[in-house]
């Protein structure tokens, strides 16, 4: 399903060219959970990106259900992202002036779906993330976990195959952390692809297969 | 994306961030305030003018003694001419079927004298049909009379003015005046009326033509009114104005005529140049807006960097992302003019009650373009914020906290 091959990354940072990412190869089949881990500065969150079409990469090939994303348009891989991807930020990355239910209803909008097929859906997803007494809250009047939970719901209510998080706990303690890691796994249990960036071993643990990254490489 | 929706994320982005909507407003406001109230007050200024040259009488026209090559403007007060303008020359215009009526005119100033008082006042000789070419009324009693205007009466009409100061709250009709060396029986009063091409008809005494030559000692006329048959018939009653008077002058053209017309086209051009330039400057505080709501959408777009790069990361194209930013500063613009135009009538509206002479009124092009050039502002500045907006990197934008 996703397919990555001789995939390069490089940052010009100053007079410095950094390798960000340097001839990775990797291939993940469809309802996979896949941890990515290593310390920081090793790509991961690069390689995510790339994964997620929000970053292309300055060599290689990437495929995604037999697309070649690398050769798609702006236009082209938004419309993908909008359909196939869902993304989960450390930072939640919340609209501040929306409530919880506008922020889920985002990706609904941006899409042009009709009204009464977008309320349905997002009150079926605000039941299902545990959130049914928080639509009306705007993100500052939530909980962090609550945030996440939003986050997720917005991420997934698009129904993507795809759903990348980037240390979706780092900003979390550990009860809503580990809350919102077993959403995560549930949407894994349904066939979602979840690959995942995070710095705890613990969490590495849980998925089916651990990644390691190092100076751009997958080791 | 659906149009609705796009308004909605407008108007919830404006009202996220109070402070910076408010001056956009404002900004907005004043400008498309001051083009309209500048506008209609230079409209105002021309409408003005415009009826006191109506107030004249319609479709008049009026015959100086010399040549002028002037079209419009002031008639030449002092013509130097060879011939005069004598009643004869008027009295022959008579006879053609596009000229209605006509009112020779003689002016000069004299002591008016009633009992005690005496003020030198300025006499018109004229005939009857004076009082329907300048569209005169009377207070009380009657106009001259008609009759011969070679043989001349000692009946006078008097200004309102004039009535006041000589006989404050007596009734003149019938009480016997002396202006210059002559004595006068004073027939009627002209009622309250303005100025009109700068004579204040309040402060005249009108007597018949042929008594004011014989008391001026003078047998030429200061200018002849016609009024024509109809409007259609002005530029024929001029030509045939021209024409006698060569006939009865050996030839020579030695007369100017001068139409309503003229002197009021030239007027409307110099007002609406005017409210033009007027306009123009009032522009510039629009434009100036302009750069202001261009400044605002920047700030919004850095603020809201995350934000873009969230809506990048949902799949909104760059093409969403612009119209998104377009419709705020959009948006925002229409809304400032919507304010704008209320304070402008607000404005207005106490102006004409504090000055209910001055006919001052918005005209319909001035809210059209206030409104058109506030959208076209908001669009053209909000233009490259947006663009900026939609061209941001979405990692980047993503990776500010």
């Amino acid at each position: 399903m996703i397919y990555l091959d001789g995939i390069e990354r490089v940052f010009q940072v100053g007079d410095e060219a950094v390798h960000a990412l340097r001839d990775v190869h990797l291939e993940v089949k469809q309802g996979e959970y896949i941890a990515v881990m290593g310390p920081s500065g090793s790509g991961k969150s690069t390689l995510l990106n790339i994964i997620g079409l929000l970053d292309r990469p300055d060599r290689g090939v990437y495929r995604l259900d037999d697309v070649t994303a690398t050769d798609l348009s702006d236009d082209q891989q938004a419309a993908v992202r909008r359909h196939k991807i869902g993304f989960v930020f450390q930072f939640f990355h919340l609209v501040p002036r929306l409530s919880a239910s506008e922020n889920i209803e985002l990706p609904l909008t941006l899409a042009g779906m009709e009204p009464e097929e977008r309320k349905s859906r997002v009150q079926a997803a605000l039941k299902a993330f545990g959130l049914a007494g928080r639509a009306k809250h705007r993100p500052d009047q939530l909980s962090g976990g609550q945030r996440q939970r939003v986050a997720i719901a917005r991420a997934t209510i698009m129904e993507p195959k795809v759903v990348l998080a980037d240390e979706p706990t780092g900003n979390l303690d550990r009860a809503s952390g580990k809350d919102v890691i077993e959403i995560l796994e549930r949407l894994n249990l349904k066939g979602v692809t979840l690959i995942m960036v995070t710095h705890d071993p613990e969490l590495g643990k849980r998925a089916s297969r651990e990644i390691h990254m190092v100076d751009g490489r997958i080791s | 994306m659906k149009i609705e929706d796009i308004l909605h994320f407008s108007i919830r982005a404006s009202t996220g961030y109070r402070t910076r909507t408010l001056l956009m407003l404002l900004a907005m406001a004043i400008g498309v305030a001051s083009v309209v109230i500048l506008t209609s007050l230079g409209e105002g200024a021309r409408q003005y003018v415009t009826d006191r040259f109506s107030s004249l009488g319609a479709n008049l026209l009026i015959v100086l003694p010399g040549r002028s090559e002037t079209t419009g403007g002031h008639p030449p007060m002092l013509g130097e001419t060879p011939r005069d303008l004598t009643l004869d020359d008027a009295l022959a215009l008579n006879r053609s079927a596009s000229i209605r009526r006509i009112a020779p005119i003689t002016v000069g100033s004299a002591p008016v004298s009633w009992k005690q008082l005496e003020r030198e006042v300025i006499i018109l000789g004229s005939t009857s049909e004076l009082y329907e070419v300048r569209h005169l009324s009377m207070g009380q009693g009657r106009f001259l009379p008609a009759g011969d205007p070679t043989r001349g009466g000692a009946v006078c009409v008097i200004g309102y003015k004039v009535k006041h100061e000589l006989f404050s709250n007596q009734s003149p009709p019938g009480e016997w005046v002396r202006i210059g060396d002559r004595r006068f029986r004073v027939i009627g009063v002209l009622a309250k009326k303005g100025q009109s091409l700068g004579l204040d008809m309040g402060d005249v005494v009108i007597i018949p033509v042929a008594s004011a030559q014989a008391l001026f000692n003078t047998s030429s006329l200061f200018r002849i009114l016609v009024q024509a048959s109809s409007r259609e018939a002005i530029p024929r009653a001029k030509q045939v104005i021209l024409n006698v008077i060569r006939e009865r002058h050996d030839g020579e053209e030695d007369v100017t005529v001068v139409t309503q017309d003229a002197v009021l086209s030239t007027f409307d051009r110099i007002f609406t140049a005017l409210t033009l330039t007027v306009a123009g400057i009032a522009a510039i505080s629009l434009s100036v807006a302009g750069v202001l709501i261009m400044n605002v959408m920047l700030v919004a777009v850095s603020q809201r960097t995350t934000e873009i790069g969230l809506l990048k990361a949902l799949g909104a194209p760059r093409r969403q992302i612009m119209s998104l930013f377009l419709a705020e500063s959009a948006m925002l613009s229409l809304a400032g003019a919507a304010l704008g135009l209320i304070v402008a009538f607000t404005v207005i509206w106490v102006l004409a009650n504090i000055f209910p002479d001055f006919p001052i009124r918005i005209p319909l092009w001035a809210l059209a373009a206030a409104i058109g050039v506030s959208l076209l502002t908001g669009l053209v500045f909000g233009a490259l914020p947006a663009r900026r907006a939609a061209r941001l990197d979405p990692v980047e934008a993503l990776s500010r906290r």
